[in-house]
Parts: structure tokens; sequence; C-alpha cells
């Protein structure tokens, strides 16, 4: 059955490769017919000559001189193409391979699978119009325009012409009868197909079409086809996957099991030097899977779908040697959800302690505490090796936070913020928080007059202090309720919050242990209020308007201590 | 106007560059040629530059690393070395090796000798700069030689890899522990800093700095501006036009710096320098840094870090990560594998 199944081979270089494949396939039972490109050395083609001449069905065509996307590789195509149905009539299928494609089942499968579908010719073939994976913007003008500069040597002069073109509204007609498609050149053609193709009686004319269109491989064989075939199916049956610039991935040793379970028949491209690959796949494999087993290449789709997502959307909160996104360009500012509480720490009595009681959350004291960091624990070193050396995060408070994220991936992160802390210059640190998606800000405002007021020193003496974190924390609240804010943001006065603590307490919750019975769980306890509304007033008669706390009265009652969430 | 200031601003830049080709053209008289090898360089060569002193004991490991990367052809700069490593790298089969007895400060450490080899025998070459004691890692560097990954980077036009240079320390004070030569330093040096680095985006060059490390956490808590530089561009497609700005750090003309990083949030392929100063021998070696005073920028404010390294601080502490290998590093986003997967 082998027998009946023909390889053309368009190589240039790597020929130690090209001997081993095409021997590989020539002891199978086919025939082979290798075109090498007139420019490769004649000392490496005479090796190639001698080390297959022992194989009568391997044969040799004219050689041309090919350059990259012209039409050289055309008419390489057809003289290989010729040779083959000319010198081995018994064949009935046409598989064209390059010098770095190598098969991953043996010929036999490959072989079955088409005698099992006779007239189906195998070719990607889609029609310009609907193709969307064609890079450099190029598509429909592959035909369009005339390409006098080759894309790899003359670049600039390519582009020029192209625009050129564009301005003066330049085009050419297709030939009557035909609807370009393009797709991968590694086909699989019946004997029919292809000879009628060679044969083709209007030839000069489209000849001299696809002389002049970019890349007239992927397309000249795609449209011809579609003219000849009585029935395409429009797929390569050569596995080979594509980045986001359109380069073709490369395979090497390590993607041996990749290659393997995806039961395909053929790989392109392979790296030269992937010996473990070229010898697991041109022995006499063991493992092969069944002959009928049908090719599933999801497998390997994913892996490189994987890492195009990399490269192109990168990890969220990562920033690195190789990865430094400009503003809003960061697909994710930073890695994992946190929680920012402002003025929580002042309100109750322990609430690092109850939080991280209740959540499974890290909880940190004020991270950006002016001296020191406090985080949880009051360790010395945090995760990933943060200091909790002040002047080490100040030097860049936002890559302090970001790094903290990045290195506690998979536990949430709380922290208690204040006008106290480290802002960064020009609140840079909270406007980052505020634009982050990631960031749950919680602030009662106002409550940094509790510290003040329960330390017991008299207004005229904390007047000074007040006043400047009254200003801070007004310009604060201005950021987290500028438009650019995308945090979520919830921001309450100490008198709101007082009036009903527990609701509030209840939604937070919610968002940091979406799974844990909030309402059943002890609310932590209010510190001792007695006495704040005359240490407010106070203030005022010092001459200091406090306004952030909302409209207290002289005498404030607590809500009742104790009492459950809801 | 903007225009202007930015044409100024690349003229200078030019010129800058071309002090830089003239100085090293300059420089070369100081350097004396004891074994050339370099008729025996291939097409596809990946060639390894070092300027070094007094590192015999890091050769062994240094040469074996490199071989098993895919490197073929060393060019060393040797700086008067008297710890026998210079007949050592002479017996190398494919080493070729120059003397010299010139300042390594005066030749901004070593730069301008190796800039010189760099443009004789560097130009259209992939080349791998680096100091004795770095070790390059890359994603899949142990199924994927240096060829492999310079032909992936060929094939997209990418001139140059970047890569952080990591700082390998040991648990327990730096001098309680044992290597022998030939060793990997990795099995004494087993500990990094995962996430405690800073980036600014250098806008003159368009290079990123990146700072930070054990040795800002423990030396530098209060002067973090004169924490170490890691960024690292040690791979590079040379060409003769090309130079080196400081160190391996960042290069001239400026664009080569803005291969490196992606700014619109994707991941560039990237690898990591495994930096193994911290081997016991640094405690005495610091002695001699110390006199020498032959340190980049200004020596003096080095005194108190090399003090420091004197008394064999221990680097170590809870947070420290084990360094199993590169996949670990790549998960870790100390590196990453872009696209090339």
């Amino acid at each position: 059955m082998s027998a009946e199944l023909g390889f053309v081979m368009l190589v240039h270089d790597g020929l130690h490769r090209t001997a081993q494949v095409a021997r590989y396939l020539a002891e199978s039972g086919s025939p082979v017919v290798i075109h090498a490109d007139a420019r490769t050395p004649a000392t490496d083609f005479r090796q190639l000559q001698t080390a297959l001449a022992d194989l009568p069905d391997v044969r040799f065509c004219r050689r041309i001189a090919c350059e990259w996307g012209t039409w050289s590789l055309v008419v390489a195509m057809r003289h290989a193409a010729r040779l083959m149905l000319d010198s081995f009539p018994q064949v009935r299928h046409v598989h064209a391979l390059s010098g770095v494609c190598l098969p991953l089942r043996p010929v036999s499968h490959l072989a079955a699978f088409l005698a099992r579908n006779p007239d189906t010719d195998f070719i990607e073939s889609v029609s310009v119009a609907d193709v969307n994976w064609t890079k450099g913007g190029l598509s429909a003008e592959r035909f369009t325009l005339y390409f006098p500069f080759a894309y790899k040597r003359q670049r600039w002069l390519f582009d020029r012409a192209v625009t050129l073109q564009r301005a003066l509204h330049i085009r050419r007609d297709m030939p009557e009868g035909l609807a370009p498609h393009i797709g991968s050149q590694w086909w699989t053609l019946t004997r029919r197909t292809l000879g009628a193709i060679l044969d083709e009686p209007a030839a000069p004319q489209i000849d001299r079409f696809f002389k002049r269109a970019w890349i007239p491989d992927e397309s000249y064989f795609q449209t011809m086809a579609r003219v000849h075939s009585r029935q395409i199916e429009s797929r390569s049956l050569t596995l080979g996957k594509f980045d986001h610039q359109g380069k073709p991935h490369v395979f090497y040793d390590d993607h041996l099991q990749l290659l393997r379970r995806s039961d395909c028949f053929m790989a392109r491209k392979v790296w030269s030097g992937a010996d473990r690959l070229y010898a697991h796949f041109l022995s006499d494999r063991p493992d092969a899977p069944a002959v009928d087993t049908e090719p599933q290449p999801s497998r390997i789709d994913r892996h490189f779908a994987r890492a195009t997502q990399q490269r192109v959307r990168g990890r969220a909160g990562l920033y690195m040697v190789s990865r430094f996104p400009v503003r809003n360009r960061e697909n994710g500012k930073t890695a994992e959800p946190y929680s920012v509480f402002q003025g929580f720490t002042e309100m109750f009595r322990d609430f690092e302690e109850w939080l991280s009681a209740v959540s499974a959350a890290r909880v940190h004291g004020h991270l950006f505490a002016p001296h020191k960091v406090e985080f949880a624990g009051r360790e010395k070193v945090f995760a990933g090796g943060l200091s909790d050396s002040a002047s080490l995060r100040d030097y860049n408070p936002r890559a302090f936070l970001t790094n903290l994220l990045w290195a506690t991936r998979g536990e949430r992160q709380c922290f208690q913020f204040g006008p106290a802390d480290t802002q960064g210059r020009n609140y840079d640190l909270l406007s980052f928080m505020a634009s982050d998606p990631n960031a749950q800000i919680s602030v009662i405002s106002g409550a940094w007059a509790v510290p003040l007021y329960r330390s017991g020193q008299r207004a005229e003496q904390l007047r000074a202090e007040a006043a400047r974190l009254q200003r801070i924390e007004t310009a604060m609240l201005g950021v987290l309720r500028s438009p650019a804010a995308h945090a979520r943001i919830r921001i309450w006065t100490m008198a709101e919050f007082l009036e009903n603590p527990s609701d509030p307490m209840h939604s937070i919750f919610d968002e940091i242990a979406p799974h844990q019975q909030a309402r059943l769980i002890q609310m932590p306890e209010l510190v001792d209020m007695q006495g704040f509304g005359a240490f407010l007033q106070d203030l005022r008669n010092q001459g200091m308007q406090p306004v952030l706390m909302g409209d207290f009265p002289l005498g404030v009652t607590d809500p009742a201590p104790g009492h459950r969430i809801k | 106007m903007k225009r202007l200031r930015a044409l100024r601003e690349a003229w200078r830049w030019r010129r800058k560059r071309q002090n830089r080709l003239l100085r090293a053209l300059w420089k070369r008289g100081e350097l004396r040629c004891l074994v050339d090898r370099t008729a025996a360089i291939g097409a596809g060569d990946v060639l390894v530059f070092c300027t070094l002193r007094n590192e015999a004991l890091r050769l062994p490991f240094f040469l074996a690393h490199y071989r098993r990367l895919g490197a073929t052809h060393f060019l060393f700069v040797d700086n008067d070395s008297d710890d026998g490593g210079r007949e050592l790298l002479m017996q190398q089969p494919d080493a070729s090796v120059w003397h010299t007895r010139g300042s390594y400060r005066a030749s901004r450490f070593g730069m301008d000798w190796l800039q010189w080899l760099l443009i004789r025998h560097g130009h259209d070459r992939w080349c791998l700069t680096v100091d004795a004691d770095e070790l390059l890692l890359y994603p899949h560097h142990d199924t994927r030689p240096l060829p492999a990954l310079t032909e992936w980077l060929d094939a997209r036009a990418i001139p140059a890899m970047g890569a952080l240079m990591l700082e390998l320390y040991p648990k327990g004070p730096l001098d309680a522990q044992r290597y022998s030569a030939g060793q990997d330093p990795a099995e004494v040096l087993q500990w990094y800093d995962r996430a405690n680095y800073t980036i600014t985006r250098k806008s003159d060059i368009d290079a990123l700095w990146i700072q930070g490390g054990p040795r800002s956490r423990v030396f530098l808590a209060d002067r973090p501006r004169q924490g170490p530089t890691l960024t690292k561009v040690p791979l590079v497609r040379w060409n003769r036009r090309h130079v080196y700005l400081n160190s391996t750090h960042s290069m001239l003309p400026r664009g080569m710096n803005r291969e490196i990083y992606d700014d619109q949030g994707g991941e560039k392929l990237s690898g990591v320098l495994l930096h193994t100063k911290f081997l016991p021998q640094v405690v005495e070696k610091s002695t001699e840094e110390k006199s020498r005073r032959q340190h980049f920028g200004d020596p003096g404010i080095y005194d108190a870090y090399y003090d420091a390294l004197i008394q064999a601080p221990d680097l170590w502490c809870a947070a420290s990560t084990r360094y199993t290998g590169w996949r670990q590093l790549e998960g870790e986003g100390i590196m990453s594998r872009g696209e090339w997967a």
C-alpha cells in the first residue's frame, strides 16, 4: 500500500536530516522525489546523493534556485511532482514535505488512511476573503498588487512598493474562473488532481498571474485544487503551529511525548539538532498507535496557545526583565485580589487578629507605616525576600506591593492603610491601587482621629497632626473617587459606619471569604468612644475643623457590643 | 522643538557610541595574545567572551557549563591572574586567551578589552558576554542547546536576549561552606530571593534598571539606590557597531535595549545569570578587592559593603527560596519562556 503514496521533498539545508527522512520513507516502500535548492552547496548535495544511492525509488529532480515567498518554489514543486507522476505510475496520492518535516507515524498508517479516502485531496485551502491568520496585513492584496522586491532581502523597498500601489489604487485582475485561496504548502493530493493541475490548459496565463503574486507557494496549488479537485478536505495532514508573528513553532527533543500522543502523521518544523526526535520517530516504534487511529492535534494546539497567551498577554501582576508594561497595558496590574482597610484598626480592638482568625487571608498591619513594614506576625523578611525596612520599601512602594502580591499567589493579602502611611510621590501608591480591579479598598474616613483621641494628649498638642492627617485623607478620598478608579471601593464616614457597623462588615467579609458563614461570626469589639465627640469639639475650639468623620454628636453612644453581624 | 531635542539626543548617544568604539581600538594595545585559536571558529558558532582575574576555582565548572550549553569557543582576557587560571585556560582546546596587566578599572571593568575582541571576532555572530561568576540559564536549556536558541531568535529577527542576574547564596555564614573546583556552585549556593526586585525604566536609553535581591536586603537596606544593577544583556547577535554601555547591563545603539522587554503586557523570552559570587572564597577575596579598589562606580562607597562581606554574614532567611532548576525560575517569573514553548 505504501507504494501508492509518493513523497516530494523540497529541501535546501540540513541535508543529513533529509537523507535520514528520505531513507525512512523509501525503506517503507514509498517512492521519494527530492528537489534540492540549486543554491545548496554542491558538496552537500553530492553527499546526499551518495547517502541515498542504494535506494532505487529515491529520485532527484531538476534543481532551481529558490527564494522564500517566490514563484521559484512553485516551479520546484511542479518539477518534483511531474517527476513523481511520470516515474511512478502506481502512485495514487502525493504528499509534499519540506526538509524540516518529520514523519510521526509509520508510512503504512498514512497510506492506509489515504486508501480509506481514495478520492480526497487534503489541502488547506481557504478563500482569501475569509482568512484571519495572515500576518503583516496582506491577504487579498497578495494577488491584486505587484511584488517586484524580495520580502526578506529588500524589506524597505517591498513596503514602499506596497504603500505606493495602495496610494495609486493599482489593481491586477484575477484570471477568469479562479478564486484565490491560500493555505499550507504541505498538502496531500490525489494523482488525478495533481495531474490536472500540472496539465492545466490555461497554464501560461495563470502562471503569469501567480508569478507576480506574493507567496505563490501558499496559494498556487491551493487555488488550482479548487478548480480541479472533486473532493477537498481543507486541512493539512502535516501538523504545524504558528506563533503570534506567523512564524512556525519549532519542535525539540522535549516535545517528544507531546508529538507522540498527537497521533499526527507528519510534523513541521523540527529542529535539525533534535536527535531524540529523529531517532525515536524514524525507528520501528513498539509504541506506535493502532493503524487506524485518527490524528489528535488538540493537545499540541493547547500547548502552543498557552505559549502565545504568555507572549502576548503575559502573566498578570508580573514585572520582570522581559515584561515591563507601560501604564494600563498590564493585563492585570497585580497578581491576585487583595483588601485594603483604612480606619478599621482604629475603630476596632484587635481588628487584625480578628480578621485573620475568621478568614483564611494573610492579615498584615500597616504595610506602609512610616518607620517599618508591619508584616503579619511582624516578620523581619516576608515572602519572596521582602524586607521590613522602610527605606527599601519606599524606594519603590508600588514594586513593593506588586512583589508582595506576586510572591503570595494563592493566598489573599489584607493590610491596613491610612493617611499617616507612606503614600509615594503624588499619591502614586493609592492611585495605583485605586485603578486596580484586584483591590478591595474599604475606608472609614476620619478614623485617624481615634488614636489621637485615645493618646490622652490635649487637643492643642494634636491640632497640627490632626490637620495634617485630614489634609492627606481628603486628597486620598479624591483619588478614590476619581473616574480612573476601578477598584472595589467603599467609603463611610465614621458617623455612617457607627450607625450600623455590621452591614458594611458583612459585605466586605463576603468578598474576602465568600464561602464562610459570615452571619455566624462574632463581630470584633469597637474601641471605647466615650468622649470622642467632646474631643472633636475641643479640636474645633482650637480652630481646626474636623469634617471627615461626618456628623458626630457630642455624646456618642456605642452600638451594642458583641452583637452578631446582621 | 521636541523633535529637535530628540535629534540632538540621538546625536549625543551616537557620539558616545563612537567614542567607546575608538576607546576599544586604543585599548587593544594593552592586550597580548597568548593563544589564538580563533581560526577554528565556525559559521554558526556561539562565542563566549569573558574578562577575569584569579578565578581558577570557578573555571572548570564555568567551561563545562557553557560547553554543555553548546558554546563552541571561549575568548578570555586574563587580567594578570596569579592563581594558575591563565595556564588552565591556555590548555583548553576551544579557548583563545589574551593577557593584560592594564587596570581593570581604567578599562571600564574590562569592557574596553572585550569590546575590541567583540569587534574583531564577534561581528555577525551570537556572542555571550559573561563574568566568570555568571552562569547563563534559559528556558529549556537542558534540552535545547544555544544553537537551537539562536536559530529561533534569528528566525524572528530578535537580536538579543536579556537576563536577570540572580544572586545565589548559601544557608549559614558565607565562609562555613565548602566548594571545590569543578563542582556545580548551585550545590553550595542553594538559595535565592524570588520577589524583591524593583524596576525603573531609564527613559534616556530605553533600558530597564532592575535592583534588589539579597545584597540590597542585607547590605544596602538604608541606601537602596546603591543596590546592585541586575539587568543584563548577555546574549547578542553582535555587530561591530554595537557597544556595551556599562558592564553588560545595557547597550548602544539604544534600540537594542528595547529588544529585551515587552511594554504592552506580553512576555519576551529571557534567561537568568546565576551569580555565584557568594562562594566561600568571597570572604578573603573581599579583603583583596577592598584594597584594590577596582570596583564599578565610586569605589569608596563599597567599603562598608566589603567590610560586611569580610564578616562572613548569613544571607539566608526564612523567606529564601531553594533553587531547584529552570522550570522553577520560569514559574516564579524570574525568567520567561515567552512564546518559545
